[in-house]
Formats: structure tokens, sequence, C-alpha cells
């Protein structure tokens, strides 16, 4: 192809054209009505109280609702889709590791939080029998 | 004159060597931010009471003080996405080497640019002079948010000023943890907004018309859209949860 940049690279992705604009203008409204939702969600979580379950429930559901935008906007206005499939995944597969990243930080906050709360609780002293004197009676 | 950068002759995920760099330095970037995130998340898992975003952030230009949670952080999170879409235009443009079109689009995407980071200077502005009533060792005191201090604790229990409950000081770690990572962010922002600047320059130079192609425009996007991708979860983190 005339505008490769090196000579190496034979491969082209983009379909060029109308439908590639009306691909943006579709990506673009669907980014907007995401963050809408997410707004709306995060707007009824402080105008009507509520109960914690189902406050933990309703952010459980923006955050999918963020990643459906990161695969968005990665995929489409980053192109990342349109690349060959071995490139997808050196990108992809090493940030598997926030898996294991957020799980582990996240409950360790959390047993932070629990062991500061009941410091002092636990360590009250369980009455203790030696088995000494328990023979002896 | 032609570089070889790939030394096997053939590019092994057929793509320029640039464009693959930009990528792999935008993984280690989502890294970056992920770990300050994560950070953050652990200290806010780690407290009983961490400040509510809608009260924090209600704050709207010219609205004095009525109560807009969120409208404020909606127009910066719509700046950035209109300001990405500029930019995927002018990719597109310089796929098809319309030199005037790249302008075009660039131009626009460096006002979204500064738009945003005028909102968020704004914004900050607001945070730190923006001083709230707050019971401290039982004297009343009047502070902003900074890094050391902020007034977004739970109401006291006993002390009432003028009729309303006032509050206490929130957890430390809050204006750290959001002053640092918008700060990175913006930081992110204001090169990308340079970058764009220097690539509309060359372009309105000629300098991408003589290479024959528009390939640069192409990684300077990539790094302007990741910014929009990382502000996906800094908006989540900090003011959607």
């Amino acid at each position: 192809m005339e505008h490769s940049a090196s000579p190496e690279v034979t491969f082209h992705h983009e379909a060029g054209g109308d439908e590639f604009v009306k691909k943006i203008i579709k990506t673009t409204v669907l980014l907007s009505i995401i963050t809408m939702i997410e707004l709306g969600l995060g707007l009824a979580m402080y105008a009507f109280p509520m109960a914690a379950v189902l406050k933990l429930f309703i952010k459980g559901v923006i955050v999918i609702l963020s990643l459906a935008k990161a695969f968005y906007i990665v995929g489409i206005f980053m192109h990342l889709g349109d690349e060959i499939k071995n490139l997808i995944m050196t990108i992809c597969v090493p940030l598997m590791l926030f898996i294991w990243f957020i799980a582990a930080f996240l409950m360790d906050g959390n047993s932070w939080k629990n062991l500061r709360n009941s410091r002092g609780k636990l360590i009250t002293p369980v009455e203790q029998h030696s088995p000494a004197a328990k023979g002896n009676h | 004159m032609q570089t070889k950068w790939w030394s096997g002759g053939k590019s092994p995920f057929n793509v320029e060597y640039g464009k693959l760099m930009m990528w792999y330095f935008l993984m280690s970037d989502a890294f970056t931010f992920g770990a300050f995130l994560i950070s953050y998340g652990t200290i806010r898992f780690s407290q009983n009471y961490w400040p509510d975003p809608n009260v924090v952030f209600n704050a709207l230009p010219f609205t004095g003080h009525a109560n807009l949670p969120l409208a404020f952080v909606s127009l910066m999170t719509f700046i950035l996405i209109v300001s990405s879409v500029t930019m995927v235009l002018a990719v597109h443009a310089g796929h098809k080497n319309d030199k005037q079109g790249v302008i075009k689009w660039m131009i626009w995407t460096i006002i979204g640019g500064f738009a945003f980071l005028g909102c968020q200077a704004w914004e900050w502005t607001h945070l730190i002079t923006g001083d709230h009533a707050v019971l401290i060792k039982g004297q009343i005191e009047h502070i902003g948010t900074t890094v050391t201090m902020n007034p977004w604790g739970p109401a006291a229990e006993v002390a009432s000023h003028d009729g309303h409950h006032i509050g206490t000081t929130g957890p430390v770690a809050f204006g750290g943890y959001f002053f640092g990572i918008t700060g990175f962010h913006g930081f992110h922002v204001f090169s990308g907004v340079i970058i764009n600047i220097v690539m509309l320059v060359m372009a309105i130079n000629g300098t991408f018309e003589r290479k024959g192609h528009y390939m640069m425009i192409e990684k300077a996007g990539l790094y302007w859209h990741f910014v929009d991708l990382v502000w996906v979860f800094v908006f989540l983190c900090f003011y959607l949860i």
C-alpha cells in the first residue's frame, strides 16, 4: 500500500470511507448513553436511601458498565479490535494480572479494617481449664 | 532512507514498530494508573467512613451554592469523549492523506484538551479554597480540601452551627489520593495536548505530506485515547462509586 510507513507492513485494517465514520458516531452515542446511565445510577444512590446490599449491587453494575466503555474505547477508537490476534493477546494477557492485583489488595484493605475494628475484642480471655485442675474434681 | 527496525525483515504483528511500542508503553502506563487506583481502593476499604462523592463534588461554575451533584464532572467526561472522537476523525483523515482534515480535527482535539484542563483547574481551585465549618478538637474551624486535611467527615454528634449539624474532618487519605491521581491524569492530558500541538505544527508544515503517511498522528491518537480510557476509571473510582 502506498501510505505504509514501512515496506514490512502489508496488513491494512481500515475499511475507510463513510462506513468507518458511521461506526465512530455509533460508538460515541453508545459511550454517551452508558455514561448517562452510570450518572443516573450514581445519583440514584444519593437521592434515594437504600439498603447497603442494594448500593453494593448498583456499584457493581456501574463497574461493569465502565468496563464496557473501556472495551469500546480500546476496541473501536484505538483499533485494537482490528489488529491481528497475536498483538491483541500480548496486550490483554499481561493485563490479567489486574484480577489478582485488585482482589488481593482490596481484600487486604478490608481485613485491615476488620482487624482494627475488632482490636481488643478478639483477645478477650477464654476461660482456661488446666487438665490437672480437671482431674482433681 | 529506510530504517530496518525489525531485524527479521518482517513485522511480527504486521504493524509499524513505533505503533507497537506505543501499545506496550500504554500497557505499562495502565499498570501505573492501576497501581494508584488500587492503592486508593485498599485505603478506602480499610476505612469505616469514606466521603460520599455526591456531597463533595456538587458545584458547577456560575451557579453559586446550588447543590448539583456530579454535574460538572459529567461535563468534563463529555468534553473528553468528544475530544477522543475528534482525534479518531483526525487519524481517519490521516489515512486518507487529507491534510486539511487532519489540521481541522487536530485543532478541535487540542481545544477539547484545553477545555478539560480548564475544568480541572476550576475544580481543584474550588475544592482547595471552598471552606466548610468542621469541628476540630472542640473548636469550629473553616477548612478546605487539601492533601493533609478535608472537611468531608461524618456529622459531629453534638455540635450544631446556626442550627445545622456541622461535620468533622474526613479521612486524611482522601485529599492526597484525589489530588494525586487526578493530578497525574491531568499531567497526562497536558502532555497529550503538547504532543497534539507538535503534531498539528508538523501537519501544517507538511512534514507528514513529505513522508507520505500520517502514522505519527495515529500514535499520538493512541496516547490521547488512553488518556480518555484512564479517565473512565478515575471517574468511576472517585466520582461514581
